[in-house]
């Protein structure tokens, strides 16, 4: 993503233009935050539906920056799950099997929902169990 | 008929009509007024009188005398300002300039948007506000005719409409644009028959007025 | 095919897990435009949806449409077609040839009567039939039989919902929208020349999770993708404000990447969802890219007085009716004037001296 960046910046350079939507996503941000931390509340703000001029993505993530835990997800093409440099904020990034970004989200809680283990797999790991155990013995 | 057609007819074919229509009849209007001609002038001339009508055409932009203008001082001010709110915007804006530049084969500066608008909201409120003193001033109300008030409505209408298209307010742009160009269609093919004319006019009796006024009296 | 699994279970079957389930689901509320708040709400919906039949017919088309489909990124093309939807019939993406094409089709028709979704790109010759006909069938034809068995038909681009570049002026093929010959099914119109392959996905589905076809506006496009103005969500929509526009596509002003207005940009009264969701994945889109919109979702777009020529200049040539507009008024005027001169002329020589004897024997009288 840094390198995209990197790229990015010097194929734009002055081209860039900003449509001045960062500064409200970081208040909304900051908002979630606090929400967050004083009801429990998620929040999930869907960077799709926000107009982005050229390099602006790259912009708002690059003053996100990258914080402690980064993860991969393989279920029907990679995610990366990232918690940015502000606790609770995290940059979740689907893309598909050839690896095209199939959305990208900022979500603001304490774990995201799609790290956590689903019950419907959970369900199916007790019903594999038993062979594994029979298999090993 | 969807915005789209509306809009298409409204640039094209409703747009063509009004332009035939003000042409011809402004054509028609001054050519008459200038086929009335004047009886000959059988006095000495004092002067040939050209200067002094073209000096006539600058200075009856102010008033004539200082009591007068104390007395008519609302007249004045309020209709400088939508005078000029109305050159502003019709003249000054991008999208404007680009019609004209279309058949002109040239443009010129335009003013930022955002000024263009603001001007606009003053000549609108202009606009109410001399509408409110025709009603309320009872001399201006028994002076009123009918085409008074349709003049009025003419030209506030374009104004109203363009403000509503550059804001979006109430219907999807489209239709707003199609009404804003309608509303000025409308205004041409009845620009040449009402008191509109004055547009043009107002240069021709200011000179002619000027004029005679400078071949009468006495060589100095 | 499996038409009565529910979704949930075919994902299932095929190892998809839960977790790729809930993915699925929040890229799928995304590309309907839906707020994320509603993904719960989508995982549920379409745990239990039913795969639908899908048939697909092609009529004065360029296969842009399906081009732009099957660019489709999320998700991808593979995917909405064997997990998602059971794509029955599709001239240019099925396998079968010849009579197997039209078997296919009306297998389809028989087995999903009065449910399957009906897609159409292109527009349909109404002025003389024979201008596009498949396997000798006319467009209309095949058309009218296929609605009668729909659930409800998704007119798949500009064409097919307004007629489109066949229905351009002259319009020689007399050509129509599906919406001008259906009037009693659901239609929805995903216009666009091609529509963006994420908002005909998005559509598909908003069907399938819902099962039913979304909000509308005035133009029957759904209102989650169609309903913002492409001008008020640009990014170089500051430069319009500020007066700062491109004269040229190679001046400084084009460079520095101003507003379009000016070399004809249609984005004012165009309304499509480019400026957020963008093409190729996100990538970019016609304006960030250096050219104005065309407007190529609407109605009539190839007849909007040229793409280059800026929406405030008229479609017509208005030195030539001004021409026309002064010489009627300079040959009535001169008219008109000589009655007037006529007029007074007459009224002068026809003035009778009054004298005070007159007035006074007027008085008794």
């Amino acid at each position: 993503m840094l390198e995209h960046m990197a790229t990015d910046s010097n194929a734009c350079g002055e081209g860039d233009i900003f449509t001045g939507n960062v500064a409200p996503i970081l208040n909304e941000i900051r908002h979630a935050l606090q929400r967050l931390l004083d009801e429990d509340q998620t929040t999930t703000i869907d960077l799709r539906g926000i107009p982005m001029g050229p390099g602006e993505e790259q912009h708002l993530e690059s003053l996100l920056g990258t914080g402690e835990v980064t993860a991969t997800i393989d279920a029907m093409g990679l995610s990366t799950v990232i918690e940015t440099s502000l606790a609770g904020v995290w940059l979740v990034v689907h893309r598909n099997d050839n690896d095209d970004i199939l959305g990208k989200f900022i979500e603001i809680t304490r774990n995201p929902t799609i790290l956590e283990s689903q019950t419907e797999d959970m369900h199916s790991a007790l019903e594999r169990l038993p062979g594994i155990l029979a298999d090993y013995s | 008929m969807t915005s789209v057609e509306f809009l298409q007819w409204v640039r094209g074919p409703g747009l063509a009509i009004a332009s035939i229509i003000f042409v011809f009849g402004m054509t028609l209007k001054v050519l008459e007024i200038f086929m009335l001609g004047r009886k000959k002038n059988l006095a000495e001339l004092r002067s040939s009188g050209v200067k002094e009508g073209f000096r006539t055409i600058i200075t009856r932009f102010g008033a004539v005398d200082r009591f007068t203008t104390r007395r008519t001082m609302f007249t004045h001010i309020t209709g400088w300002v939508f005078h000029v709110g109305l050159f502003v915007a019709i003249f000054l804006l991008t999208p404007h300039i680009e019609l004209f530049k279309s058949f002109l084969g040239f443009g010129w500066p335009a003013l930022p948007t955002a000024i263009v608008d603001f001007v606009t909201v003053i000549t609108l409120i202009t606009l109410l506000i001399i509408l409110f003193h025709r009603i309320t001033n009872p001399v201006l109300r028994y002076l009123s005719v009918g085409e008074d008030y349709v003049v009025w409505v003419l030209t506030f209408l374009p104004m109203l409409t363009g403000y509503m298209a550059y804001h979006h307010l109430f219907f999807p742009y489209t239709w707003l644009l199609g009404i804003h160009i309608l509303s000025v269609c409308i205004l041409m093919a009845l620009f040449p028959f009402t008191k509109l004319t004055h547009a043009v006019t107002l240069f021709f009796s200011r000179w002619y007025n000027g004029y005679m006024g400078g071949q009468k009296g006495v060589k100095q | 095919m499996a038409y009565d699994k529910t979704l949930g279970e075919l994902l299932r079957e095929q190892g998809i897990t839960r977790r790729g389930f809930l993915k699925f689901c929040a890229t799928t509320a995304s590309m309907m435009a839906l707020s994320p708040s509603m993904v719960p709400k989508i995982a549920a919906a379409l745990e239990n949806a039913k795969r639908p039949s899908v048939i697909w017919l092609s009529f004065q088309e360029c296969t842009g449409c399906t081009e732009s489909l099957t660019r489709s990124h999320s998700p991808t093309i593979e995917k909405l077609i064997f997990d998602v939807i059971s794509l029955d019939h599709h001239h240019t993406l099925m396998a079968a040839s010849g009579y197997g094409v039209d078997e296919a089709l009306h297998d389809a028709m028989k087995e999903n009567y009065g449910k399957y979704l009906l897609l159409v790109d292109g527009s349909i010759p109404v002025g003389n039939p024979a201008y596009s006909t498949i396997s000798g069938v006319s467009n209309l034809d095949q058309l009218t039989e296929a609605a009668k068995g729909a659930a409800a038909i998704v007119s798949i681009g500009t064409c097919a919902a307004f007629g489109g570049i066949p229905h351009a002026n002259p319009n020689p093929t007399g050509a129509v929208a599906v919406s001008d010959i259906i009037k009693d099914k659901p239609i929805i119109n995903v216009s666009g020349c091609p529509p963006i392959p994420v908002v005909i996905t998005g559509v598909l589905a908003q069907f399938l999770t819902f099962g039913k076809l979304p909000e509308m506006d005035e133009l029957g496009r759904p209102k989650a993708f169609f309903g913002q103005n492409i001008h008020d969500r640009c990014y170089r929509r500051p430069f319009y404000e500020r007066g700062q526009f491109a004269e040229t596509f190679d001046d400084e002003g084009a460079k520095k990447g101003w507003c379009l207005f000016k070399l004809g940009c249609k984005g004012p009264v165009t309304y499509n969802a480019c400026a957020t969701m963008k093409w190729n994945e996100g990538t970019s889109w016609p304006v960030e890219s250096g050219h104005g919109c065309l407007g190529c979702s609407e109605p009539n777009f190839w007849d909007m007085g040229g793409f280059y020529n800026s929406l405030s200049t008229p479609t017509i040539d208005i030195a030539k009716t001004a021409a026309a507009g002064l010489a009627a008024g300079a040959a009535v005027g001169v008219a008109a004037g000589a009655l007037n001169r006529r007029k007074k002329n007459k009224a002068a020589r026809e003035h009778e001296t009054v004298t005070i004897n007159d007035l006074e024997k007027g008085a008794k009288s």
